[in-house]
């Protein structure tokens, strides 16, 4: 019985941590968050050199075969910088092929993704809730359709696509037409993606949505994880504003009433932290709340984040509403984390359907 | 990462386990009312002999003698609760007055004291809180002095829970009146026989007198009767306030009251539709679900660190305020499924559900979000102890 990080696992938060800090300064957020694709391609590289970037992937196929604990710790320090990288749809990617590739098909895959000879978008958010009638078909082996919301693609060689059935295929980026969705998130790229008989591989025939549920368990609780670290920053943040900014000869962190609010994000976020932890551990180890734990995690950082994102913000006064803090990035990414492969009310109604509450 | 029971505890359960079923028949019930009543001590008596009880006092004291063992611990509450049996005594006696004994004691007040407490023939009340002196416990005004041999005490107590039923009490009293605040004070235990005490009940808002208004008029304590030294008794009682915040809450008791109230949620109807059926009731129910889970996990952790010796830093800091919160949040969402049938209270109808467990729960986990450290108390803790925030700066003396 051991509730805690390993060693390894503490020393992978470090070095990811100490990697994010040169190369994910604030600048750099803001360079990205202009446009500057060189940014995000720069620290996607990095990850893969430091074996960060394929680490779901299983030693076999030339990965690192961590879990998906390791990979929310990862995504929970990219959070914490607000980091424009590619990680989140890689990992799906791994999840999902992992799940549903065949043999010959892993170990052409996931091998090329560990080598980084190709990169991975998803486009999957049509399996949560279709917006707008968006939604892809498959006949004869090819893509037909719309998806919204695509995510990691700007850079990407190929794309992981579910179909209406529930379906995972490979599409080849070119054969797909393009269009950036601009959010309010610019540390991550959202893209509409059109399929008008792109060909693509199959992963597996008729396997009702195993495969791609997987790997959108994976992504919900690495944006549970990225919301801890946003969460943590901005908490982190708004702590030390209040221990330097003084108003009426005192630091405001004195007032209680500000003092209060910080003890209310902390105590908010603490045992979320647990959560998330549990959540990751649970999908490793394929407990049987494993689905259950993931979507509490999910809805659970959403609320959790939510709340941070507006008090920690406040707690800076004016200051938080500036562009010159930048704090609005972290505010930012907190609300795409909440509305990404489904909101809070959306996923409580899939844990209570998972337990029969309905 | 490792939710596991290693192999010699998953052993322990059993045994544990297996016990309690061969003695189910030992165990009082709800008609062996009473706070001494013979069945209770008797068991009571068993569970000290097995080491289900008193586990970690050693023998000499009328303990078990057994090694700390956190998991241990753990385990055995958890059998208590699956087996429904009533666990060990737990009171302010066991859980407070014993261990700062054996820490702080002398030989002859841990010889006199603590093997009554500890087989329930000897019940302990806590005099701390005063009318005024509630947060700022450091201000009371109770006064001892010295006359020949004893302190002669006059003041006023409140909050005393169990004080009618008490033997005995562990009280602050200000025995250096021109010391400062937190060095002029003493800890006193005497018995409640004493003359000179009168105990009022304080009915509060759940109808019942869970606690006493204790008032003192001259009363006579041999001087002996003093646990550490004179004028030491803030740090005396800061060692039983780490005790109790040192107890381990039944880390399985939110998860049974929400499935409990997803049970209720299940069978109770509103112009014949299910509530769980009702999509508010239902989200509600998911979004509690998720900070049970939340706190469930933190607690593992928390135990975590314990087991190994380590602090557990801010994720023990909010267990306080966040675990009473979450509590009586669950108190109220029981009480809102139920709507007018939740305002059934005192008298058993056929319209009253769970016993009326959760009107009862409602009023009384607020009393909990104040007693032992208000919420606002708690949060000062946090953002003082935990995130370093500067203390509110005193007022100049007046």
């Amino acid at each position: 019985m051991d509730f805690s990080l390993s060693e390894d696992q503490r020393m992978l938060q470090a070095s990811i941590q100490g990697f994010l800090d040169t190369a994910a300064p604030l600048e750099a957020v803001r360079k990205a968050a202009g446009g500057d694709v060189s940014v995000p391609v720069a620290i996607s590289g990095g990850l893969l050199e430091l074996g960060v970037g394929q680490a779901v992937i299983p030693e076999a196929y030339g990965g690192l075969g961590l879990g998906l604990l390791e990979a929310a710790l990862v995504q929970e320090a990219l959070g914490s910088v607000v980091a424009p990288a590619r990680f989140l749809g890689g990992v799906m990617a791994a999840v999902g092929i992992g799940a549903a590739g065949d043999e010959a098909l892993k170990a052409e895959w996931l091998g090329k993704l560990a080598s980084g000879d190709v990169a991975f978008g998803v486009a999957v958010t049509e399996r949560v809730g279709a917006r707008e009638g968006a939604g892809v078909t498959v006949r004869d082996g090819k893509l037909s359709g719309r998806s919204l919301f695509a995510l990691d693609t700007a850079a990407a060689t190929h794309v992981l696509v579910c179909d209406r059935g529930g379906g995972l295929h490979i599409a080849e980026a070119g054969a797909v037409r393009r269009t950036p969705l601009r959010t309010i998130d610019r540390t991550r790229d959202f893209a509409e993606l059109e399929f008008d008989g792109a060909p693509a591989v199959a992963l597996s025939d008729g396997d009702g949505g195993v495969a791609a549920d997987r790997m959108l368990a994976a992504g919900r609780v690495l944006l549970a994880a990225d919301t801890l670290g946003a969460a943590q920053t901005m908490l982190d943040k708004a702590v030390n504003y209040a221990k330097e900014r003084k108003q009426f000869n005192r630091v405001i962190g004195s007032f209680q009433s500000v003092k209060h609010m910080c003890a209310e994000m902390a105590a908010e976020l603490e045992p979320a932290r647990a959560l998330v932890w549990h959540a990751a551990h649970a999908l490793d180890e394929d407990m049987d709340e494993a689905a259950l734990l993931v979507c509490l995690a999910k809805a659970h950082l959403a609320e959790v984040g939510t709340f941070i994102a507006k008090t920690a913000t406040e707690v800076h006064g004016g200051m938080g509403f500036t562009d010159l803090l930048g704090l609005h990035y972290w505010f930012k990414r907190i609300g795409a984390n909440r509305q990404l492969l489904g909101g809070p009310e959306q996923i409580r109604a899939e844990a209570a359907a998972l337990q029969g509450w309905q | 990462m490792d939710l596991r029971l290693r192999e010699d505890y998953v052993a322990f359960r059993a045994e544990v386990a297996g016990f309690l079923e061969a003695h189910r028949d030992k165990a009082p019930t709800q008609a062996d009312r009473g706070i001494k009543n013979d069945k209770r001590l008797a068991w009571q008596r068993l569970l000290i002999e097995h080491g289900l009880a008193a586990r970690t006092i050693p023998k000499r004291y009328g303990g078990y003698g057994a090694a700390p063992d956190i998991l241990k611990s753990r385990i055995i509450g958890e059998e208590f609760a699956r087996s429904g049996l009533p666990k060990g005594i737990a009171n302010q006696g066991v859980s407070m007055l014993v261990p700062t004994l054996l820490e702080l004691g002398t030989e002859a007040q841990k010889e006199a004291y603590i093997k009554p407490t500890l087989e329930g023939r000897m019940i302990w009340c806590q005099g701390y809180s005063e009318p005024g002196a509630g947060s700022d416990l450091a201000s009371l005004t109770t006064k001892a002095h010295i006359e020949g041999d004893d302190y002669v005490i006059n003041g006023q107590k409140i909050w005393t829970s169990t004080a009618k039923q008490a033997d005995m009490i562990f009280c602050l009293v200000r025995t250096e009146a021109e010391a400062k605040k937190h060095h002029g004070i003493s800890y006193l235990i005497f018995s409640m026989d004493t003359p000179g005490i009168e105990v009022r009940p304080l009915v509060d808002m759940t109808e019942a007198a869970n606690f006493n208004e204790v008032f003192f008029t001259d009363v006579r304590v041999p001087r002996y009767q003093i646990v550490g030294k004179p004028g030491e008794g803030w740090q005396v009682a800061n060692a039983t306030l780490t005790h109790e915040r040192g107890m381990l809450g039944d880390p399985n008791a939110a998860k049974t009251r929400l499935l409990a109230i997803a049970e209720l949620m299940q069978t109770e109807t509103v112009g014949g539709a299910r509530l769980i059926d009702n999509p508010v009731f239902r989200d509600r129910l998911v979004a509690l679900q998720a900070r049970v889970y939340a706190m469930q996990a933190n607690g593992l952790r928390v135990m975590t660190s314990r087991i190994k010796g380590e602090g557990a830093g801010m994720a023990g800091l909010i267990v306080k305020l966040q675990g009473c919160e979450l509590n009586h949040e669950l108190a109220r969402l029981a009480l809102d499924a139920m709507g007018e049938l939740g305002l059934l209270y005192g008298e058993d109808t056929p319209y009253l559900r769970d016993f009326g467990q959760w009107q009862a729960r409602y009023m009384y986990d607020l009393g909990l979000i104040i007693g032992g450290g208000t919420a606002q108390i708690q949060k000062n803790i946090i953002a003082e102890r935990g995130l370093g925030l500067p203390r509110e700066p005193r007022p100049a003396a007046a």
